[in-house]
């Protein structure tokens, strides 16, 4: 704790980002959905769209793996936008359709897209509507109906889940005066939850609560006596909802590597008063233990140059994680945008001399990547393969959404997902 | 408003996008949203494409909304020209664009660039991928011909074997793309099966192409038009303008090999027989020798583009033995060719794009193999049938290192393995039957190399995707009604059939007692049912 307190203590103006602007080669908000229904388990996404956003979400979710997944497309058609029909009417009959066949379906949302977003398609009146009618929970039904928006016009990738998350706030009961709670947000594996449940246990922080959680007919409670700590770096909607039911804000790194977590972690003893005793006393054996398992790939990545392409939000904590922890030598940060709220305590921690972009202009981007030939360019599925043709080596980052890499145990996996293409490379004669 | 889990085709401009990446020196513009470059995984990770395809995007948001996309457009569009350099631009608009009602195609055609511009109009709201790389194919040959297509009451075009005297007969192979099933090959092989009766390939488009190729189109005396998905709009606008005639049949299979041969014979004067004769299929003597008489009458299901579909089906029927008993397809523009398939196979076509509605069909058909693209794939492993894909969509394990084409002689090699190695069994499905009553041999045996006695697999855990899949999907069908019971007598009668038939001799007779209402499945039911199901 004392080394991330020492460098929590010296904050510095960090240098401003390079901005810049031109094709953005980013997912958007409706990704998101491939690992939120698969965490919330009796949730429907139901995008209301075009034929792009169904293909764009089994693209993302790359292969077919369910008969009926727990998401789908209303498509618009020519008939919907010429006014033929009535989108609302439509909808209706889409929604009874689906929720007939679905009995395990106890929350419903529609998801916003460009193209409904464009029409002023009204998706809360739409969800409004459907709570009162048959099988809306306020109408009778066993289904609750709620909208958030996954638009690339509004959302860049991870920042679905923030919406999704941010609608789901209103839900919220209310803390009862003089409770208290601890909420921890973002998507996590469910066996990470249980590990952090287990340290928070050991250090008296409680009751603490995961949003988004398996089931969403139980959700807990938020209010005066409540701190979130966020899991993840893309909750800027969602945070300034909890601030505004009077929730308190954490700041704190985020849980990567063993300083993150240790920060993290950290930053919730403080708020409940934890003495540096106890908690060195529960972090301690599981960070020695993180740092050995660490060493092994910290020979593999100290010394190595690399590049992070704007993409999920996870680059600079990933960064900063990398640069101190494994001895990488960061080239260029991007961030498809920059949440100064959320980054302010990750950016303290960066070394000087980093190039941090935000936004894209891929085309400029990659002519830098072509020019500085990093060792290790973190990047999307779409680049990733000429990068490689080029002789260059990549780390896909969607996988960096879907793997568990928070917290003290899962340390050593990450380091090794950015290893693994050196060590390949390496182990090749072909 | 139509309700889509899992889609068949992408949007129209995907399928521009595919005849941009088929070729070179074309660069295409998509005026859309944030988030539609997903799209650029498609070649790079399914085809492992080492270029990032020639795609720009205006990757337009909200803020840009509130000042003017059309201004992005422009911008992106005079980037895009300096930055690649292409001979041919594409601009097209992605869904969301096109509500913007920005006419992108017009203001980049407006703009003054010394290359051709080529305008899409890709109704993303109506139409589909296939129907998008067809116009797109069709609106660059018209662009790049339109200068040379010949007054009207010019002098007619000769005949093709006038034109040919004295040299080899050139052809057009027209229809390959990027993303299309294994076209990289059939390019290969059809090459080598023209040579071999003496007519040259003048060019392949668009997989490949320049747009100064695309020039000179006209200069072959046909055109092969192979996938009638992408090509048969650019073919017939060439047959209308050029006089160049059209070889439709698509060589795929011995017997379409074969006609393809003919029609090209008949079209140049070449006499082809020898060529024929001369065949390296080895499909007609591996389906006619003895351990391939266990193919005889196999169920097929077959769901997939038209051309892909239809060469299935004649494969099937003709030179496999199979019997076709579903037969369909996605590719709507095509419909009619399909149906008049089926016709021929006395089956009714099955004109989907619901993923849903296919998976109901191959459930109540029960086929013993499955013929389709990426999508069957997972409906016959749910379903535990075997299967081989035939088209596109597919997937990355479909991109073969090998040289695996479907065209031609050494297609029909190709398919002969790849849709009876499912199957497996040949003669081993006499053996097991013969030794079926072995001590060494049931199911529950330990395979003799292995000395330890095989544990019993622990039950796989009810994740929420099976629980979801028992409710909603296909088992939720198939299952019997509740009164079926089974009688004592009829349940050891059943532990006698070779246990991997048995699942399926359980679940056809329990359809069949559900469906006659009878209670109490007796011995007598058991062999009611065989003779029913029975062939």
């Amino acid at each position: 704790m004392s080394g991330a307190d020492a460098a929590l203590a010296r904050p510095r103006a960090y240098p401003e980002p390079l901005r810049e602007q031109g094709q953005c080669e980013v997912f958007c908000g409706l990704s998101a959905i491939v690992w939120l229904h698969r965490k919330m388990h009796d949730t429907f996404f139901l995008v209301v769209g075009s034929r792009t956003c169904a293909h764009l979400l089994q693209s993302a979710a790359g292969v077919m793996i369910f008969a009926e997944p727990r998401f789908a497309t209303a498509i618009l058609q020519e008939r919907d936008l010429a006014g033929i029909a009535d989108c609302h009417d439509e909808l209706d009959s889409v929604v009874n359709r689906l929720l007939e066949r679905r009995a395990d379906i106890r929350t419903l949302f529609l998801v916003g897209s460009c193209p409904s977003e464009v029409i002023k398609l009204d998706l809360d009146k739409a969800a409004e509507r459907l709570n009162q009618g048959p099988l809306g929970l306020a109408g009778g039904g066993r289904v609750k109906v709620l909208a958030f928006s996954g638009s690339g016009l509004e959302t860049t990738f991870t920042q679905g889940e923030d919406q999704c998350v941010a609608a789901l706030v209103p839900e919220l009961p209310r803390l009862p005066s003089g409770a208290r709670n601890l909420l921890v947000l973002g998507t996590l594996a469910d066996v990470v939850e249980d590990q952090f449940k287990r340290v928070f246990d050991a250090l008296g922080i409680g009751p603490v609560h995961f949003i988004p959680g398996i089931d969403t007919t139980a959700f807990p409670p938020v209010g005066e006596g409540t701190s979130v700590l966020f899991a993840q770096p893309f909750f800027n909607e969602t945070a300034g909802l909890l601030a505004s039911r009077g929730a308190r804000l954490l700041s704190a790194p985020f849980p990567f590597g063993v300083e993150g977590t240790l920060a993290w972690l950290g930053a919730a003893a403080r708020a409940w008063g934890v003495s540096d005793e106890q908690f060195e006393r529960v972090t301690a054996a599981p960070a020695e233990r993180a740092r050995g398992s660490l060493g092994r790939y910290r020979e593999v990545l100290a010394g190595r140059r690399m590049t992070f392409l704007p993409d999920s939000q996870l680059e600079i904590p990933l960064a900063r994680f990398l640069a101190r922890e494994c001895g990488v030598e960061l080239l260029e940060v991007g961030t498809p945008y920059l949440d100064r709220r959320a980054m302010q305590p990750e950016l303290d921690l960066l070394p000087d001399g980093v190039r941090l972009v935000e936004g894209q202009d891929v085309e400029r981007q990659l002519d830098r990547v072509a020019a500085e030939r990093p060792d290790l360019t973190v990047c999307g599925l779409g680049l990733a393969n000429p990068l490689e043709a080029l002789g260059l080596r990549t780390k896909w980052s969607i996988e960096l959404v879907f793997t568990p890499i928070h917290g003290f145990e899962q340390a050593a996996d990450l380091a090794e997902l950015f290893a693994r293409p050196l060590l390949r490379s390496a182990a090749l004669k072909v | 408003m139509q309700l889509t889990v899992w889609t068949y085709e992408g949007p129209p401009h995907i399928g521009a996008m595919r005849i941009a990446a088929s070729m070179r020196a074309v660069h295409c513009v998509l005026h859309a949203p944030q988030g539609d470059t997903y799209a650029d995984l498609l070649f790079t990770m399914i085809e492992r494409g080492e270029r990032r395809p020639p795609v720009s995007y205006t990757t337009f948001k909200a803020r840009d909304m509130g000042t003017d996309t059309a201004e992005l457009l422009k911008t992106r569009v005079q980037e895009t020209y300096e930055r690649f350099r292409p001979d041919l631009l594409l601009v097209g608009e992605a869904c969301t664009a096109e509500l913007l009602q920005d006419q992108a195609g017009g203001l980049a055609e407006s703009m003054g660039l010394p290359i051709p511009v080529v305008p899409l109009e890709l109704s993303a709201f109506s139409r589909q991928e296939n129907w998008g790389a067809s116009e797109t194919f069709y609106q660059i040959v018209r662009r790049v011909l339109h200068a040379q297509v010949p007054a009207p009451g010019a002098a007619a075009r000769a005949s093709v074997s006038e034109r040919c005297a004295g040299r080899r007969p050139r052809a057009n192979l027209l229809g390959p793309t990027s993303l299309g099933f294994r076209c990289r090959d059939d390019v290969v092989e059809l090459t080598r099966l023209l040579d071999s009766i003496g007519v040259d390939v003048n060019l392949v488009a668009p997989l490949g192409a320049t747009p100064a190729d695309i020039a000179r189109i006209p200069e072959a005396d046909f055109n092969c038009c192979l996938y009638p998905e992408t090509a048969a709009s650019a073919c017939s606008w060439l047959e209308r303008m050029f006089k160049q005639p059209t070889v439709k049949t698509v060589p795929i299979g011995v017997g379409a090999t074969r006609d393809f041969l003919s029609e090209i014979g008949a079209l140049t004067g070449i006499d082809v027989s020898a060529a024929i004769e001369a065949s390296t299929s080895r499909l007609p003597w591996y389906s006619r020798s003895v351990d391939s008489t266990y193919l005889t009458g196999k169920r097929v299901f077959i769901f997939a583009d038209a051309t892909h579909a239809i060469s299935a089906a004649r494969i099937c029927t003709e030179e496999l033995g199979f019997k076709v008993v579903g037969l369909g397809t996605y590719s709507r523009e095509l419909a009619r060719e399909v149906r008049a398939a089926a016709a021929r196979y006395g089956v009714e076509a099955l004109i989907t794009d619901d993923y849903l509605e296919v998976e109901a069909q191959v459930a109540a058909l029960h086929p013993e193999l499955v013929l389709g693209s990426q999508m069957e794939r997972h409906i016959a492993k749910r379903f535990g049938v075997p299967c081989a894909v035939i088209s596109a969509p597919h997937h990355v394990q479909d991109c073969p290192a090998r040289y695996a084409p479907q065209m031609g002689f050494e297609g029909t090699n190709v398919i002969f393995d790849t849709w009876v190695h499912p199957l497996m069994m040949g003669l081993e499905e006499h053996l097991l039957t013969m030794f079926r009553g072995d001590a060494e041999f049931h199911d529950e045996a330990t395979p003799s190399h292995l000395h330890a006695p095989a544990k019993t697999p622990p039950a796989t855990p009810q994740t929420p995707e099976t629980v979801s899949l028992a409710e909603g999907g296909p088992t939720a069908q198939t299952a019997p009604d509740a009164g079926v019971a089974w009688s004592p007598e009829g349940e050891r009668e059943l532990k006698k059939i070779p246990f991997f038939v048995r699942g399926k001799a359980r679940r056809n007779t329990e359809l069949f007692a559900a469906q006659r209402g009878i209670q109490t499945i007796t011995v007598e039911t058991l062999y009611d049912a065989k003779a029913h199901f029975g062939r």
